[in-house]
């Protein structure tokens, strides 16, 4: 039925959702502004807290260093395999979007038991550096949010034509990725990269258990001793993840929506 | 005494006005179709009667009830979209058997009547499949079979052809009226195909902007358009502004030639009209000269042919207008392009319009041709 | 892993882990793990969708779908021990929505043995993400839904709680079907969520695993590949009991 105005029930619906969603940022916020001292409102003692503690920078830097890492490492591994895939061997993308499920319906848990027991006997400049073994699980995880946002890029644009256009240019392979097909799968390829800053900086899983001191876990750590800062880290967590969303939001603009989901429980 | 009633309908879509007041009725058991270009309101003149939006003020009576406030479930209103309107999840017969179902009849007889109405619109072999598994023609049919099944009071179709191509369609419409006459039911009919509504409606309602221009007969739309709107909508027409000179005579002078009309009889010297002619009606000759016209006849030149099968037509650039000639194919080659020629008016069979009377509006977006 | 779940702490082949892992208490746990997805992912299934079809439906103001879309996209994606935090902040012991109530409403929800700690706090903290994703993964199946279908069925009679009985809800079921297998697997192979509110409380599977892992108590690696091969059993059983779901429920696609 054509309405002129809004259902009655959705906007029971929509009241729902934003009491829902809303009332635990809030209350964190509020949480995180109690101070230390009265337990009452408001003081911003939580925050500067934070912000001497050399261990949040540390941590906070670790947790971004290793995003850039696994998205510098996704993207060289990847978008030249998934550009050969689509170029010359087609047949093998279902194989390959077949892989890529595999770390979507492994349990991070279950990956995280799987990559330590493989890993055991690797040297320990890389079994025991976040560098080294973190980023090679985050990678992992990360591949099918990286696969399916550049699979979906490179099936948009006319691979065949531009890639023989640039060669009957003169252009080799590697100027014809890096100056053709690059600036045209940009807006997939910056997709990927920010759901996986997102997966990167709230990955507690695999950290933890292996014992790193990234971001997630020093949270963990904090609240033990001092809730508010807690609060304060959590808000700060879901600013990043939000920031992550929103760019994704906005360098995808005007084209087909991105995948948006890449959590990390 | 009319079986169906709309009256006075108005409504308004934030600025646009989509009806702007419309009068139509239709006795019981008569095809009338609502023809008009593109965004003139049909549909939503139609959405209106099934219940499916509200008048901003007006009202719909059926059968001496006023039905504009009930909702659409209640109306026993048979509804042929324009596609897509299947239900995606039942077979042909689940869909057919749907309304029916609702309105909670025995299984027994709902079976019956599945099979007789699939039968009538010539689907009964194709009453397991699911409807992506049909062609856009069969779906139409199955539309047209479930619309049929809860025998609606008024059968409701909102330009069900136009996703269809051009020879099913012909078929399809040549089936719907079959079906229409043979129920006798109450139709109406929504299209911005002229010649789809000429050819199968009793009653023609010709719309333009939120307005009903004129409603008549198909011969009468035709023969006797009553605004310059109709004229220019249905069918093709040529039209010359002219002064009416002396209307015992009946003569009217256009361009700087007088012309002899019948329909410029009785009216008075002086009033601005257009004189309507039919493509047909021009009869052409070569002009030796050229430049001398002779009695009730227009100069001017070929300036292009367009070949539309046993007629060809012909586009010839006046002194004044532009006019457009329908010649038999087998005449054409004595009217080549560039040739001179002279064009008789012929004094029956135009048509007068008062320019007086005229809507100040825009040309019309003619969306038939 | 697998290899391993079959090994005992000298590296010899043994299927004594396998029976172990359908011993007590291990065996409650999976049930609870299963129990807390089946909960989470069925009123998610259900709240998002209502959300989803809220936001979607005509009427409703285009922005607003914006918004909730990318707020979805934000909240489906902030789980683990932030969203943890945040809900210990919301309603834990001291928390202010606990202290409002409690003030406010005279309702002391810890005097009547709710706990944000417990098995109804895990599950409302895993509503947070599961009905975003619900909301993100049903939209374009709802946007699926043509207009005409609901006009049609009006017309011939049917009131709109039968459009949804006949038409509405078959034509979504596979869709809600696949996403209800999303949220299922999305919420038993969570962990960072459960760990950071719950830890010592609530024993999931994943956090068992954890435990045996890292070894805070004791450390058996076998045995924690054992759990996480128990973990592959049932999310494979999962798969077998979907598919031909979905199959029969997609019968009139193909
Ligand atoms: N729900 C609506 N909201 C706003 N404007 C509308 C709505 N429905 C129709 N209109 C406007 O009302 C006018 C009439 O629309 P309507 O759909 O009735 O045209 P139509 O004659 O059926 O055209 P077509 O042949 O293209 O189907 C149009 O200008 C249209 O833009
Ligand atoms: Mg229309």
């Amino acid at each position: 039925m054509r309405r002129r105005w809004i259902a009655p029930s959705a906007v029971v619906w929509l009241v729902v959702a934003a009491a829902f969603f809303l009332i635990p940022l809030i209350a964190t916020l509020l949480f995180s502004l109690r101070s230390i001292q009265t337990n009452k409102c408001c003081s911003g003692a939580a925050y500067s807290l934070i912000v001497h503690d050399h261990q949040f920078w540390s941590t906070i830097r670790l947790s971004f260093q290793l995003a850039l890492e696994t998205i510098a490492i996704s993207l060289l591994l990847f978008v030249p395999t998934v550009y050969w895939v689509h170029l010359k061997l087609p047949r093998l993308r279902p194989v390959l979007s077949l892989m890529a499920l595999v770390p979507f319906v492994v349990p991070p848990i279950v990956l995280v038991v799987g990559l330590l027991n493989l890993y055991k006997g690797a040297p320990s400049w890389f079994y025991d550096k976040p560098y080294g073994f973190l980023a090679t699980a985050y990678v992992i995880l990360a591949f099918p949010y990286m696969f399916f946002a550049l699979d979906a890029g490179f099936r948009s644009i006319d691979l065949h034509t531009l890639t023989e256009a640039s060669q009957s240019l003169g252009a080799g392979w590697g100027t014809t990725l890096t100056r053709v097909i690059l600036p045209n799968i940009r807006v997939a390829a910056l997709g990927g990269s920010f759901l996986t800053l997102a997966i990167v900086m709230g990955e507690f899983t695999i950290a933890s258990l292996s014992a790193f001191k990234t971001f997630p876990p020093y949270i963990q750590v904090v609240n033990e001793s001092q809730p508010y800062e807690a609060a304060a880290l959590s808000l700060l967590s879901f600013l990043i993840v939000w920031a992550a969303m929103l760019a994704l939001v906005l360098v995808g603009r005007g084209r087909p929506r991105p995948a948006q989901v890449a959590a990390t429980r | 005494m009319a079986y169906l009633e709309l009256h006075e309908l108005r409504r308004a879509f934030g600025p646009v006005v989509a009806l702007d007041g419309i009068q139509i009725e239709l006795a019981a058991g008569e095809f009338l179709s609502l023809l008009g270009p593109s965004g003139c309101g049909k549909t939503t003149a139609l959405r209106l009667v099934a219940g499916f939006d509200r008048p901003d003020s007006g009202s719909i009576v059926i059968d001496g009830k006023d039905i504009t406030r009930l909702s659409p479930n209640r109306r026993d209103m048979g509804m042929v979209f324009q596609a897509y309107s299947l239900f995606p999840n039942l077979t042909t017969e689940q869909n057919v058997e749907f309304g029916l179902r609702i309105r909670k009849h025995k299984r027994g007889a709902r079976r019956k009547r599945v099979a007789e109405l699939l039968e009538l619109v010539g689907l009964g072999h194709a009453g397991k499949r699911f409807p992506h598994q049909l062609s856009g023609g069969m779906q139409q049919r199955v539309a047209l079979a479930r619309a049929l099944a809860i025998e609606p009071r008024v059968l409701l179709l909102d330009e069900p052809l136009s996703a269809l191509d051009a020879k099913v369609r012909v078929q399809l419409r040549e089936e719907i009226r079959r079906i229409q006459t043979q129920l006798g039911i109450t139709t109406l009919y929504v299209t911005h195909d002229q010649e789809e509504a000429l050819s199968v409606s009793d009653h023609v309602a010709v719309m333009w902007s939120g307005r009903i221009e004129q409603v008549g007969t198909p011969s009468e739309m035709y023969g006797a358009p009553a605004t310059p709107f109709v004229a220019e909508f249905i069918g093709t027409m040529n039209r010359l502004q002219a002064v009416v000179v002396d209307g015992d005579r009946g003569e009217v002078e256009h361009a700087g030639t007088l012309l002899t009309v019948d329909a410029a009889r009785g009216r008075s010297r002086g009033e601005k009209v257009l004189v309507l002619v039919r493509p047909e009606l021009l009869e052409l000759e070569p002009s030796t000269n050229g430049s001398t016209a002779g009695d009730n006849t227009l100069g001017g030149e070929v300036v292009t042919h367009t070949f539309l099968g046993s007629v060809t037509r012909l586009k010839i650039q006046g002194r004044e207008a532009e006019l457009i000639a329908d010649v038999p194919t087998a005449r054409v080659d004595s009217l080549p392009v560039g040739q001179p020629i002279v064009a008789h008016v012929p004094t029956a069979g135009t048509r007068l319009l008062s320019l007086n009377e005229e809507p100040a509006s825009d040309e019309p977006d003619q969306d038939g041709r | 892993m697998i290899v391993g779940a079959f090994k005992n702490a000298h590296g010899g082949a043994t299927l004594h882990h396998m029976h172990q892992i359908v011993q007590q208490p291990y065996r409650d746990q999976y049930w609870l793990t299963i129990k807390v997805s089946l909960i989470t992912a069925g009123v998610g299934s259900f709240l998002g969708l209502c959300i989803a079809y809220a936001m979607i439906r005509e009427g409703t103001p285009r922005f607003l779908r914006t918004i909730l879309t990318t707020f979805s996209g934000v909240a489906a994606n902030f789980a683990g021990i932030p969203l943890a935090f945040a809900f210990i902040a919301t309603l834990g012991t001291i928390g202010i929505a606990t202290t409002f109530i409690k003030d406010h409403l005279g309702y002391d929800l810890y005097a009547h043995g709710f706990t944000i700690f417990g098995q109804t706090g895990v599950e409302l903290t895993y509503l947070y993400f599961q009905i975003p994703l619900m909301i993100l993964v049903i939209a374009p199946a709802i946007d699926g839904l043509r207009a005409e279908w609901r006009e049609a069925a009006s017309n011939l009679g049917a009131t709109s709680w039968q459009f949804w009985r006949y038409v509405g809800i078959p034509v979504l079921l596979p869709s809600i079907l696949g996403a209800f297998i999303l949220l299922f697997g999305n919420s038993f192979s969570a962990y960072a969520t459960a760990y950071g509110l719950a830890g010592n409380s609530v024993f999931l599977i994943p956090i068992t695993i954890g435990f045996y892992y890292s070894g805070n108590v004791v450390s058996d690696p076998h045995f924690a590949q054992a759990l996480a091969f128990g973990m592959f059993v049932v999310l494979a059983v999962m798969m077998l009991l979907y598919v031909p779901l979905q199959r029969r429920s997609a019968r009139w696609m193909r």
